[in-house]
């Protein structure tokens, strides 16, 4: 039986008295992409930030192939890293280097290439995400929001993760450019084989680039399942959800 | 009403709060330093930070160290002409600048500029998730972030410092020589004579120190900042702030240090 690419037990995170987090237990198989629904600050973002080590669980365990990646050293940890690739809810360009460098930045992090190599690296990875290898020469302020977009896709991919994680990839952007961001991601996901976990409340997209879907509720996952069946799961919550109903199980708190 | 204890509690906490933010701040600069023995260092930074830090802080630098030197060469007029102890006046100058105006005044000149500068930078990069990004991306963002910026603080100062020193004696030297009367070869000459080596020394050495002491509060408070574009400006003026006053407070360190006896 084939391994989870990422395995997640009993994870747990509170800040302060509040418990974003509680007990989450996730599989996501390799090659496959995993959306994670839910409403604001029910701890999607928490999740990924935790995976990605940027803050650490109080408790539970996550494991990247078959190692568990909580605790370990701080040079081991940078090399699993290394296999992640992050776009960015808002992009998180870096704004003092011009577009390439940030296209480039993982592969000149690594050493992986000279600055010449990494230059021409980068108009290739822009060229996949539809843009000309020109805009290399412009800064991240001279972009639009679609196009920011576009550039922290061709960062996240450029060293060819293993793994792949979006954070609200089309949030701000049009219906439009949303699609067209959604289907770079799935196209880049299959070119690169990666294994990916896409964070979104936006439905369309969700059900454009999962193959699983889950949904978090007040830090604990209440449902799991394919992502084609979000639209009509039969759970009560993410039916009101995935609608945007105003009556059901999830009441909005004004203040918690 | 208010109990007595509970002042002492409040007491307790001022003070369990500043400990703590001093040992943060420590533990800080400790990291930012270690990362100098620790390759990759970020060279292309390095140099932007300290071209930054060196090169354009210099007409503020200068100008603030021109008219110190022409203000206490005035007032030192003033003052000494009522003992006739006017030839004194060279060596007030100088000392004055080399030991003091020049490194202080530069610090604090800087501060608000470079200080002001990083923690706006840095808490921009907090805020937008890009010292996140850093971390997805095989970088360490105190190694990318603060230690070139920990080390053009304190290699960028005493440069800036060597200029104001210069510039000052220069400004009190023109006052001096154009308006007070002095023959400009022996207030050269009584110049020279009262300054040491160890004068100029000591004034670098504290240019070195408030130059680390202007990039760690820049770092920190951005590094630390949080919210949106208000924590960024709570960020800046706290660094401005607390270089200002650590740079003050740690001139009266040195100076016991090198001068009292």
């Amino acid at each position: 039986m084939t391994e989870p690419k990422i395995k997640i037990r009993g994870l747990s995170k509170a800040f302060g008295d509040k418990q974003v987090l509680d007990g989450i237990d996730l599989d996501v198989m390799p090659g496959t992409s995993t959306v994670v629904i839910g409403g604001s600050g029910s701890g999607k973002s928490v999740l990924l930030k935790c995976i990605l080590g940027l803050i650490e669980p109080d408790s539970g365990s996550i494991e990247v192939d078959g190692q568990d990646i909580l605790g370990l050293p701080r040079q081991a940890r940078e090399r699993v890293n290394a296999g992640i690739g992050m776009l960015f809810q808002a992009g998180a360009l870096f704004d003092s280097l011009p577009v390439w460098e940030n296209v480039a930045f993982g592969l000149l992090a690594q050493q992986k290439s000279t600055r010449a190599e990494a230059r021409s690296r980068a108009g290739e990875v822009l060229a996949q995400v539809g843009l000309d290898p020109s805009v290399g020469d412009l800064s991240p302020a001279e972009l639009s929001g679609g196009m920011q977009k576009r550039v922290g896709l061709a960062r996240a991919i450029a060293a060819q993760p293993g793994i792949l994680f979006f954070d609200e990839p089309t949030t701000g952007l049009d219906p439009i450019m949303g699609a067209v961001i959604d289907g770079l991601i799935v196209d880049c996901v299959k070119r690169l084989g990666s294994t990916a976990i896409a964070i979104t409340h936006d439905m369309a997209s969700a059900t454009r680039i999962g193959d699983r879907a889950a949904m978090l509720f007040r830090g604990r996952l209440v449902w799991q399942g394919e992502a084609a069946a979000l639209l009509d799961s039969g759970n009560p919550m993410v039916d009101q959800f995935t609608h945007g109903r105003r009556d059901g199980p999830i009441q909005m708190e004004l203040r918690r | 009403m208010m109990q007595p204890l509970d002042a002492v509690a409040a007491i307790g906490r001022g003070t369990l709060g500043a400990v703590r933010h001093a040992g943060a701040i420590a533990l800080f600069g400790a990291t930012g330093l270690s990362h100098l023995v620790r390759p990759p260092f970020y060279g292309r930074i390095f140099l932007g930070v300290f071209l930054e830090f060196a090169f354009f802080s210099l007409p503020v630098v200068a100008l603030t160290a021109v008219f110190s030197g022409a203000v206490i060469a005035l007032q030192s007029y003033t003052g000494f002409s009522r003992f006739n102890a006017e030839s004194a006046i060279a060596g007030v100058v100088v000392l004055s600048v080399v030991r003091e105006l020049g490194p202080v005044l530069a610090g604090l000149m800087v501060a608000g500029r470079m200080g002001a500068a990083m923690a706006a930078e840095i808490g921009t990069m907090r805020v937008t998730d890009q010292i996140d990004a850093l971390g997805t991306l095989s970088t360490n963002p105190m190694k990318y972030l603060v230690t070139p910026r920990l080390l053009a603080g304190v290699l960028a100062l005493p440069l800036l410092v060597v200029v104001a020193d210069i510039l000052g004696v220069a400004g009190g030297f023109l006052v001096s020589t154009a308006k007070l009367g002095f023959s400009p070869a022996s207030y050269l000459s009584n110049t020279l004579q009262i300054l040491t080596t160890n004068d100029v020394v000591a004034g670098l050495a504290k240019a070195g120190v408030f130059g680390f002491l202007i990039a760690l509060m820049g770092c920190y408070h951005g590094y630390n900042s949080r919210g949106g574009a208000q924590g960024v400006g709570a960020a800046t003026t706290g660094a401005v702030v607390a270089a200002s006053i650590l740079i003050l407070m740690f001139d009266y360190v040195l100076t016991e240090l090198f001068f009292a006896r």
